[in-house]
């Protein structure tokens, strides 16, 4: 029995070793890449009447810390009294499995390509330090912006540029407006 | 069938089967993300130097494709577009929000739903953006008490499509917009050739195929064009429960659905004078008075609070009825008789505004019910279809006894009644904000 035990821990093993050291794969034509992500969008609209997204669930898992933290301030705040508080469950939205779902996603697509790796991906002139406090800010402006424009670059330039809804255009202008502006003063990161 | 599915359009723990398709989605769209190379923040950040244009060539494939299939549906009568979510525009802090999004891109390299594919595959720039986000996320809920006010005020127009601001049909834009994408591919394609030194007799041929094959589509959206209302119309269906006897005496209910024109023919969406007055007083809706009637006949006598809107200019009011009013509103159209009511509710019911009902009787029978004895109202001895039946010696408006009746006098009143509140999808659980 024992020996039987050990034998399928070491197949589990194997199997774990094979996901992260698979030969790694091309990644796909943007063309197709796109053709396939609008499949997904229109189905997305066309079973639940929801566009894709994923800042909202960011915003809606904090709203949840929050409130188990000090739901007194949920009650003072009306921004997150939209999402929590009382009886209300901030996770009660399609956007969260949505936002786990697309963890998993990604996590499958890494491992079915032989992409899983622990690195960190930068341009060639800056270090890995650099690059993680880079990253982190990068992460603080977006989502601020994100949630000031009630959607980012899924939930309003995809989601509402396929639905043509103004406000989404003008939007998805200003993001990459915003970026290219900046892009040649911060060009030593990526260069 | 009738898309978007109801049972769908929120996530609720009453029906799990929501979580698994939501999630269902999200596993695609991280999938999709992750293949395109879209965990690398190299790849992303290459499109702001003209190296690579992948950002570009996904998003703008992924939206022509999304357009094309969700306006074709649309204009094939499978998918509802009234009930589709269409961010309403805040053009203020849209353009800011857009901005410092744009920033937050070149900065971190990533944007929010790449970075979970970029963290789920082990990337430590991808964790820690994903991290950043919940910080920026929870500085944003502690700073927005600070510009609430032009936070949901600057630049509000509500839901507005593009194809009403340039007031052309969507299948025309779709169009448009179709070819604008291919000749952005094909610019962005000689960028790459000359800043990224990119051979370009290596890419498929097939992308030419399938840039025809989007084109093709594209323009059959345009000869389907809209769906008129006498097809939305037809297409409708109304579920009502209904108490019905068994064999074995018990009470039973069963949901029956009818269609539009059953509605009317079993006259279930006419509410009774008393039905309608009483509706004034009740906590659970809120009734707006539709008077659909003529401005002359109006100002003759109309009931207290209804609001004139005459037939011909209710067209225009649609959209501020679908998105205003609370979602308890019922809306009761209102004429001297039926005729204009009913063509009033035709035209609410096909732009699918809910809770619609009309007034039984219109005017004539409201005034019989409440204004019998009032001495200043002579009948006619005779009067046209939907025409006033009564003799008005001046326009009083509203200022009859019988416009307002006491809800004193009549504490009680006998109808059968038949409206059924239904609560509106609450649009604002939609979307991404």
């Amino acid at each position: 029995m024992a020996r039987r035990a050990r034998a399928e821990r070491e197949t589990t093993m194997q199997w774990l070793k094979s996901i992260f050291n698979r030969p790694e794969k091309a990644y796909a034509h943007p063309y197709l890449a796109g053709a396939v992500l609008g499949v997904v969008l229109f189905l997305a609209f066309l079973l639940t009447g929801n566009g894709l997204g994923s800042s909202g669930a960011t915003s809606r898992i904090d709203a949840l810390l929050v409130d188990t933290v000090a739901p007194a301030h949920v009650d003072n705040n009306p921004y997150l009294l939209k999402m929590a508080g009382g009886d209300k469950n901030p996770l009660d939205d399609w956007i969260v499995p949505v936002f786990f779902g697309a963890l998993l996603g990604g996590f499958v697509s890494g491992a079915r390509n032989g992409r899983l790796k622990l690195t960190t991906t930068k341009g060639p002139n800056i270090s890995n330090r650099t690059r993680w406090a880079m990253a982190f800010l990068g992460g603080v402006i977006f989502l601020y912006g994100a949630r000031m424009a009630r959607g980012c670059t899924s939930g309003q330039a995809l989601s509402g540029g396929a639905t043509l809804a103004a406000g989404s255009w003008v939007i998805m202008l200003a993001i990459f407006g915003g970026a290219y502006l900046l892009a040649y003063f911060v060009r030593k990161l990526w260069l | 069938m009738n898309f978007p599915l109801e049972a769908f359009t929120a996530v609720s723990a009453a029906n799990p089967w929501t979580y698994v398709v939501f999630g269902a989605i999200g596993v695609a769209f991280g999938y999709t993300l992750e293949t395109a190379g879209f965990g690398d923040s190299r790849k992303l950040a290459a499109q702001f130097y003209f190296k690579e244009l992948t950002v570009l060539k996904v998003m703008f494939t992924a939206i022509a494709v999304a357009l094309t299939l969700t306006f074709g549906a649309v204009g094939l009568g499978w998918l509802d577009f009234s009930q589709v979510w269409v961010n309403p525009t805040y053009l203020g802090s849209g353009v800011v929000g857009g901005l410092i999004m744009g920033v937050g891109f070149i900065v971190g390299g990533f944007c929010p739903t790449t970075s979970l594919a970029s963290a789920s595959t082990g990337r430590i720039d991808g964790m820690l953006f994903m991290g950043g986000g919940f910080v920026g996320a929870f500085l944003f809920g502690e700073t927005e008490r600070y510009f609430d006010h032009w936070y949901n005020n600057a630049g509000f127009y509500g839901r507005l499509t593009l194809d009403q601001v340039f007031g052309v049909s969507p299948g025309a834009l779709v169009v448009i917009i179709v070819l604008v994408a291919l000749l952005l591919f094909w610019g962005g394609e000689q960028l790459e050739r000359i800043f990224g030194r990119k051979d370009l007799s290596q890419e498929p041929r097939l992308r030419k195929a399938g840039a025809v094959a989007l084109f093709v589509m594209a323009l059959g959206v345009l000869v389907i064009g809209s769906p008129s209302q006498e097809d939305r119309y037809q297409r409708l269906s109304f579920k009502r429960t209904e108490a019905v006897k068994s064999a074995d005496a018990k009470p039973r209910t069963v949901t029956r659905v009818y269609s539009a024109d059953e509605m009317l023919s079993k006259r279930l969406v006419f509410t009774s004078p008393a039905e309608a007055f009483k509706a004034r007083f009740q906590q659970e809706m809120k009734p707006v008075y539709l008077d659909v009637r003529s401005e002359t006949d109006y100002n003759l006598y109309h009931l207290a609070d209804s609001v004139n809107v005459p037939l011909d200019r209710l067209a225009s009011i649609v959209p501020a009825l679908l998105t205003e009013p609370a979602a308890n509103t019922v809306f009761i159209a209102i004429s001297n008789d039926e005729q204009a009511a009913v063509k009033a509710w035709k035209l609410l019911v096909a732009s699918k505004v809910p809770n619609a009902y009309i007034l039984e009787g219109g005017i004539n029978r409201w005034i019989a019910t409440f204004g019998a004895d009032d001495p200043g109202l002579k009948p006619l001895a005779s009067a046209g279809d939907d025409q006033l039946r009564y003799d008005f010696p001046a326009a009083l408006g509203s200022r009859y006894k019988s416009c307002s009746p006491s809800p004193l006098a009549h504490e009680k009143l006998d109808f059968q009644a038949r409206i059924v509140l239904q609560l509106k999808r609450d649009k604002s659980g939609g979307g991404c904000g």
